[in-house]
């Protein structure tokens, strides 16, 4: 079976969540384009987007809707080179109205997994739950006469695990989309041991086709993603933890924040990330990782107290934050959780911390500046020369901190997560938008 | 000319676009009427009230599409109500619309029916996006040929004239003259706060436009540089005859005097006959010389019609300033700045200042009336004594709809 008939019929289960969303667009429009060629002409191709709520599903169809039109805005060119021979359509207009019925017409919504029993291919994106996962793929695959093949979405459970608990032979491979995966560039690709070639194979010609970079990561819980960035985390509460007795909670956050997303020049600052990822869902990715790093604990307290208190960060179905370490409004932070109060601070009555963390170092250049700039090694190196020549607390905090995330990624490295240095620097800068690789020589 | 014929009270709205730091795609904008009854109230202002408007002319592209609305003659008595009941006419001919307007008004001049003619065009063409407004402008072009045109339709149509220039005539000495044509047009916008790039603050402009088209982002020989943008404007003139100056009190120190026109027509249903030349246009602007009795040798100053960097440059060919195949070396050579041997499109055209299509034409002549009664404040060129007379070209479509008018300063 070739790789377009493989993708006739294809199930995303979680398909109405937020990465489930993302991985039903570019999958839609995958088979959409490929039902164009005209070997291909008389197949029928079914993308079942299986969820529990059928609320949910209504407002997926909406969101595909929305994002089909400006993926084919974009590709008009190419799109009216697909419609040549159709003579009825002639305007960019008609031919961009045409397509998104099109694609949408591939797509059929259901909350009943035997839909995903006459699969080719299960793409799996629900919850970071490896016993959820194995519960489902066991259940397909003794109702399947097809022996499918998986390809889940985890961040973080050993693919081996799951081939093994589902009993699935070998017929799965990790295949790690970033949020939003219609945007996101990186997937990581992740091969167990037991995984059969031909997927591997499919799954390379399937990331190319849907433009992505791929890199491979080794079948270790967490891979190179979540291994890097928890880690990074636990670092930044940690900092927090020894900062907090003298300046206090709220403040020591907002210090932290501050200088790993300023001084270290990020797109955001690590208790913002852990925010937009979910606080919950952070707690979920350590406890799958935790088991399998017997000399670490990668478990934090303080998320735990969060989110018994129910604050967990993540997202609305709006897409607006919801409150996690910040409040946010309109996309911006307007309050600090506090300890011991237990309440949200206005985030003005936590200033002037610019007074303890001293000015910006020269020639600091903000994030969106170091991205913008094609060949960005000699600005960014000079400003972290300027860094280390610093005498203040920012220029020492973000030193410490960038001195540990170095450490976390030859880590990576070393237990084997990451084949090499490079691939870990990719994966933060491609799949966490940094301007440049936590593994450098910027410090000297 | 049977009877002389003068303009004045020229007015510009600004030339609203992703050039404009006002401008966002995001937010709502203002709608035909704003431009329409600013520019409008403007010129009318100038000409010391309504009452001494015989009738309008109004040109316009294709406000049916981009903003829903038809008989457009209706906005006349919008704008004053001392217009109400008075004629109005709306012309159309794509981005040769103002050229239209003006021509008409002239005619309706030595008609004897009308003394002063207001003069007014409008397009508001950021109500679509530009893949959808691409389908629009392609209307300017015969129908039966938009299923094999590109995407952007009209960049398609000129990258194709370009890529066939290219071949007669060498790609990189015309590109340089592209890159130079793009310069130009940005310095003199700066000069000029309606101008669409009127904010632009690249300190490299060569560096900017030097990039190689890339026909799987956009077309094949063009660039987006090479092409004027997408603009909300207005702009409106009086005419009016000798009598109507004095009902109008105006002087004849602010008006400028029309020595010829001159309007050709090509066959829509047809490809350009050869695709490095403007054909049309040059017989527009052969006539326009014949009746005016001057040569190329007496143009101070020319607005052409650069929808596209190489219409441009096909243009000086067209007018005679360079041989066909030398337009390029006539740009290089700086012959086409604002102190150079004619300076073109001084308050950047259409790359420059923007392109609101059915307003364009008018633009132009607005431009050299300011030119000319030496009104252009910032922009203000030199006009060399021998050389009096300033010219505007305005095209519809490819080449088909081309009216060229030759004015000087009223004496």
């Amino acid at each position: 079976m070739n790789y377009d008939e493989k993708l006739t019929n294809i199930s995303i289960l979680g398909a109405a969540g937020k990465m489930g969303s993302g991985i039903l667009l570019l999958t839609a429009v995958e088979i959409t384009d490929l039902n164009f060629r005209k070997e291909n002409q008389d197949k029928v191709f079914v993308l079942n987007a299986i969820d529990i709520s059928n609320k949910a599903l209504s407002g997926l169809i909406e969101y595909v809707r929305v994002q089909i039109r400006k993926i084919a805005e974009k590709k008009i060119i190419q799109l009216r080179e697909m419609y040549k021979e159709n003579l009825e359509l002639v305007n960019n207009s008609q031919i961009i109205d045409d397509y998104i019925g099109k694609v949408l017409a591939n797509i059929r919504t259901s909350t009943r997994m035997e839909t995903a029993y006459n699969s080719e291919i299960i793409f799996e994106a629900v919850n970071e739950n490896p016993e959820l996962k194995i519960k489902l793929f066991t259940q397909i695959d003794d109702n399947s006469k097809n022996q499918p093949w998986y390809f889940t979405n985890t961040s973080s459970v050993p693919i081996s695990y799951l081939n093994e608990k589902a009993n699935l032979g070998g017929r799965i491979i990790g295949f790690h989309f970033y949020n939003p995966p219609a945007i996101q560039k990186l997937v990581e690709l992740i091969n167990s041991e037991s995984t059969l070639p031909e997927i591997t194979e499919f799954a390379q010609t399937y990331a190319k086709n849907l433009k992505k970079f791929v890199v491979n990561s080794n079948d270790i819980a967490g891979f190179i993603g979540n291994g890097h960035f928890m880690r990074d985390a636990l670092f930044g509460i940690k900092m927090v933890e020894e900062l907090q007795e003298k300046y206090g909670f709220a403040k020591s956050v907002y210090i932290v924040n501050k200088i790993t997303q300023d001084y270290m020049i990020r797109p955001m600052g690590i208790f913002q990330l852990i925010d937009y990822v979910g606080i919950d869902v952070c707690i979920y990715i350590m406890s799958v990782m935790n088991p399998y790093f017997v000399d670490e604990e990668i478990h934090s307290e303080l998320l735990d107290k969060l989110f018994e208190m129910n604050i967990r960060g993540g997202q609305n179905s709006d897409g607006t934050q919801k409150d996690g370490f910040f409040k946010y409004q309109k996309g911006k932070m307007t309050n600090i959780f506090d300890f011991p109060s237990n309440a949200y601070v206005n985030i003005e009555d936590v200033f002037p911390v610019e007074e303890i963390l001293g000015q910006l170092p020269k020639k600091h250049l903000t994030w969106k500046e170091a991205i913008k700039i094609k060949e960005n090694e000699n600005p960014i190196s000079e400003y972290f020369y300027n860094l280390k020549d610093t005498n203040s607390l920012g220029a020492e905090l973000s030193i410490k901190y960038m001195k540990a995330s170095k450490a976390i990624g030859e880590k990576l490295v070393t237990l084997n997560v990451a084949k090499t240095e490079k691939d870990v620097n990719d994966v933060m800068k491609t799949g966490f938008f940094h301007a440049y690789g936590p593994i450098n020589n910027y410090l000297g | 000319m049977k009877k002389k014929i003068y303009l004045t009270a020229g007015y510009n709205t600004i030339s609203m676009g992703t050039g404009r730091k006002e401008f966002n795609p995001k937010n709502s904008r203002p709608g035909i009427e704003h431009y329409i009854k600013e520019a409008g109230q403007s010129t009318i202002k100038m000409i010391n009230g309504a009452e001494n408007v015989d009738e309008i002319v109004i040109s316009n592209f294709a406000a049916s599409q981009y903003n829903n609305q038809g008989n457009l003659p209706g906005y006349a008595p919008f704008i004053d109500d001392k217009l109400r009941y008075k004629p109005s006419t709306r012309v159309e001919g794509a981005c040769g619309s103002g050229g239209l307007a003006l021509a008409t008004a002239i005619k309706f001049l030595l008609s004897g029916e009308s003394e002063v003619v207001l003069a007014l065009g409008f397009e508001v063409q950021n109500t679509m996006k530009a893949v959808y407004g691409a389908d629009v402008l392609a209307t300017a072009g015969w129908w039966a040929h938009r299923k094999d045109g590109h995407a952007h339709f009209f960049p398609g149509q000129f990258s194709d004239r370009a890529g066939a220039y290219y071949e007669k005539y060498g790609k990189d000495i015309t590109r340089k003259a592209m890159v130079k044509w793009y310069q130009n047009a940005i310095e003199n916008a700066r000069l000029d706060n309606t101008a669409q790039e009127f904010h632009n603050s690249d300190t490299d402009l060569e560096k900017t436009a030097s990039i190689e088209p890339n026909k799987k982002s956009f077309v094949e020989n063009l660039t987006v540089f090479d092409c004027s943008k997408v603009s909300d404007a207005a702009s409106a003139i009086a005419l009016m005859t000798e009598d109507g100056l004095k009902r109008c009190n105006i002087s004849k120190s602010d008006a400028i005097e029309v020595v010829s026109f001159a309007q050709a027509e090509d066959d829509i249903t047809t490809k350009p006959e050869d695709a490095t030349k403007l054909l049309t246009t040059q017989k527009a602007v052969q006539n326009a010389f014949l009746k005016a009795g001057i040569t190329k040798d007496e143009i101070g100053t020319v607005e052409a019609h650069d929808c596209f960097s190489i219409a441009g440059i096909m243009a000086i060919e067209a007018l005679g300033f360079a041989e066909f195949g030398k337009g390029p070396e006539f740009v290089i050579s700086g012959k086409t700045t604002r102190d150079g041997e004619v300076p073109f499109n001084t308050t950047g055209g259409l790359v420059g200042w923007g392109h609101p299509v059915g307003a364009t034409g008018i633009h132009q002549a607005v431009t050299i009336w300011q030119q000319l009664t030496g009104k252009a404040k910032s922009s203000q060129i030199k006009i060399n004594q021998n050389k009096p007379y300033g010219m505007t070209i305005n095209m519809g479509g490819d080449d088909k709809t081309v009216t060229c008018i030759i004015f000087k300063k009223s004496e």
